[in-house]
């Protein structure tokens, strides 16, 4: 690991960014607007706060999915990627500056999200208000690292927009927030559990439900974190430095 | 050091791409510090070439080793660089923020991201994002990053295609300027014309080289007054043998 390397591109990732203003504009403020449309459907029912923080962990884990996987494709398919394999930076190095910048950009859309939910649709949290926003960032990360992953299968930009419905859409079933997962079929409840969302969305119900901070967010958590690693890791041997 | 031993030799280099055979048993040394062009007609296996010299082809049999080290091994990632056919920068920076990222990768000196923008007369570009360059103006972008940190082997693909006959000459300038600074410096072209500006030519068909040696040896082998008829020549001697 070269620290030099990683933070290099951490930095040149958020510069990409700075310049496509519309893009940014879009991962801040389409997690806002979703959540004010959520607490506005369910206006007068106890659906919001139900679902509502669940829901914080979504979004950012959704949207950093869709933007990973087309940046990191486009890392392939434009030649940058085989020439910084040439060079001297390891893989490792130019994942983890992907994680350093769109983590840093996910704090900001959680932090946000959360301030919006908490302060002016009044979502009700028992827990504390910052564990809400550690969640969603780690959620933001989960759905980085396993776009990073899955951009590795896709060939064209139409592949890997493809992935988002049939890698997001059964985690999303199955995490417990349209059917809780105890009472789901043996199958279902088994799949469930070897699903990173599933914990995702266990972590953010505690936050809600518990007042302080339970041991079992960090339980719930951990697994977030492993499947992080698990990702990155797959998704830096999907990086060939020799191609045929 | 090492200024005897040749800069790249390759022995009997054979590669498959999609189960067709693309490059047959190549053999061939590159001296050091010179300019040597790799010419011959689109999809003669250049590229692929090109690729294995810089350690990103996978190769079925032989070997390639450039400086006395196994092409692609780490020791090589700061004394070879790469430049290919499409411009491989990130469209959405600007030249400077490219250059830089890809310095601060090399761990360059400082100082060599506004040589290199001069080396290849962007100065007045430095700042604009490379998506609103023309298709030439990327394609030095994409030189300039190759250039930093003073590469010992420059491997270039097609580095002057389409470009204003001005700044073609210029790069040739820059090339000479660096192989005389002892960079060894190869670049591959489908323009036969080019081939009176390097020192030494590879000439390749159909994945097998036809010649490799000098332009004048080859004209006074061949008898001919042009690169172009040579190759011909040689084509035609291959394929009616005697």
């Amino acid at each position: 690991m070269s620290v030099r390397a990683t933070m290099a591109t951490a930095r040149r990732v958020l510069s990409q960014l700075r310049h496509d203003h519309r893009t940014l504009a879009l991962l801040l403020v389409v997690p806002c607007v979703l959540i004010t449309l959520l607490a506005w459907v369910f206006h007068g029912t106890p659906t919001f706060d139900r679902i509502g923080a669940p829901l914080l962990g979504v979004f950012p884990f959704v949207v950093m999915f869709l933007v990973t996987s087309v940046a990191t494709l486009r890392e392939r398919t434009s030649g940058t990627l085989e020439r910084l394999l040439t060079m001297p930076i390891g893989k490792l190095d130019l994942l983890v500056g992907y994680a350093l910048a769109f983590g840093a950009l996910a704090v900001l859309q959680a932090a946000l999200a959360s301030a919006l939910s908490l302060f002016v649709l009044g979502l009700d949290v028992a827990g504390p208000a910052w564990l809400l926003v550690v969640v969603a960032v780690l959620d933001a990360v989960l759905g980085m690292a396993t776009g990073l992953l899955v951009s590795a299968f896709a060939a064209t930009e139409f592949q890997a927009v493809q992935f988002m419905p049939a890698v997001v859409l059964p985690q999303f079933l199955l995490c417990g927030l349209l059917v809780p997962r105890a009472s789901m079929d043996g199958v279902l409840y088994a799949i469930s559990n070897a699903l990173p969302l599933s914990y995702a969305v266990d972590a953010m119900r505690e936050v809600t439900t518990r007042s302080g901070v339970a041991a079992a967010v960090w339980g719930d958590l951990a697994v977030v974190a492993a499947a992080v690693v698990l990702a990155l890791g797959l998704g830096a041997a999907t990086l060939r430095r020799q191609t045929p | 050091m090492m200024n005897n031993s040749p800069a790249v030799a390759a022995h009997d280099l054979r590669v498959r791409r999609g189960g067709r055979p693309v490059l047959h048993d190549l053999s061939f040394t590159v001296p050091a510090g010179t300019v040597v062009g790799l010419l011959g007609p689109s999809g003669c296996g250049k590229s692929t070439l090109l690729r294995c010299l810089v350690g990103v082809q996978v190769i079925e049999s032989g070997t390639v080793q450039l400086l006395g080290q196994p092409a692609g091994s780490p020791q090589l990632r700061r004394t070879v660089g790469y430049v290919t056919q499409a411009p491989s920068v990130y469209a959405d920076l600007s030249v400077r923020e490219n250059l830089r990222y890809f310095a601060a990768i090399l761990d360059a000196p400082a100082g060599d991201v506004e040589r290199v923008v001069t080396e290849v007369g962007l100065g007045s570009h430095a700042d604009v994002v490379v998506a609103e360059l023309s298709g030439g103006q990327a394609a030095r972008v994409s030189l300039a990053a190759a250039l930093l940190g003073s590469p010992r082997v420059l491997v270039l693909d097609e580095p002057t295609v389409g470009l204003d006959p001005v700044l073609r000459r210029d790069l040739w300038t820059l090339f000479h300027g660096l192989a005389a600074a002892g960079t060894t410096v190869i670049v591959s072209s489908h323009v036969m014309d080019e081939a009176s500006r390097c020192e030494r030519l590879l000439l390749m068909r159909d994945g097998r080289l036809l010649a490799d040696e000098t332009p004048s040896d080859l004209l006074a082998r061949t008898g001919c007054g042009d690169v172009e008829s040579a190759f011909l020549s040689l084509v035609e001697a291959q394929e009616v043998p005697a």
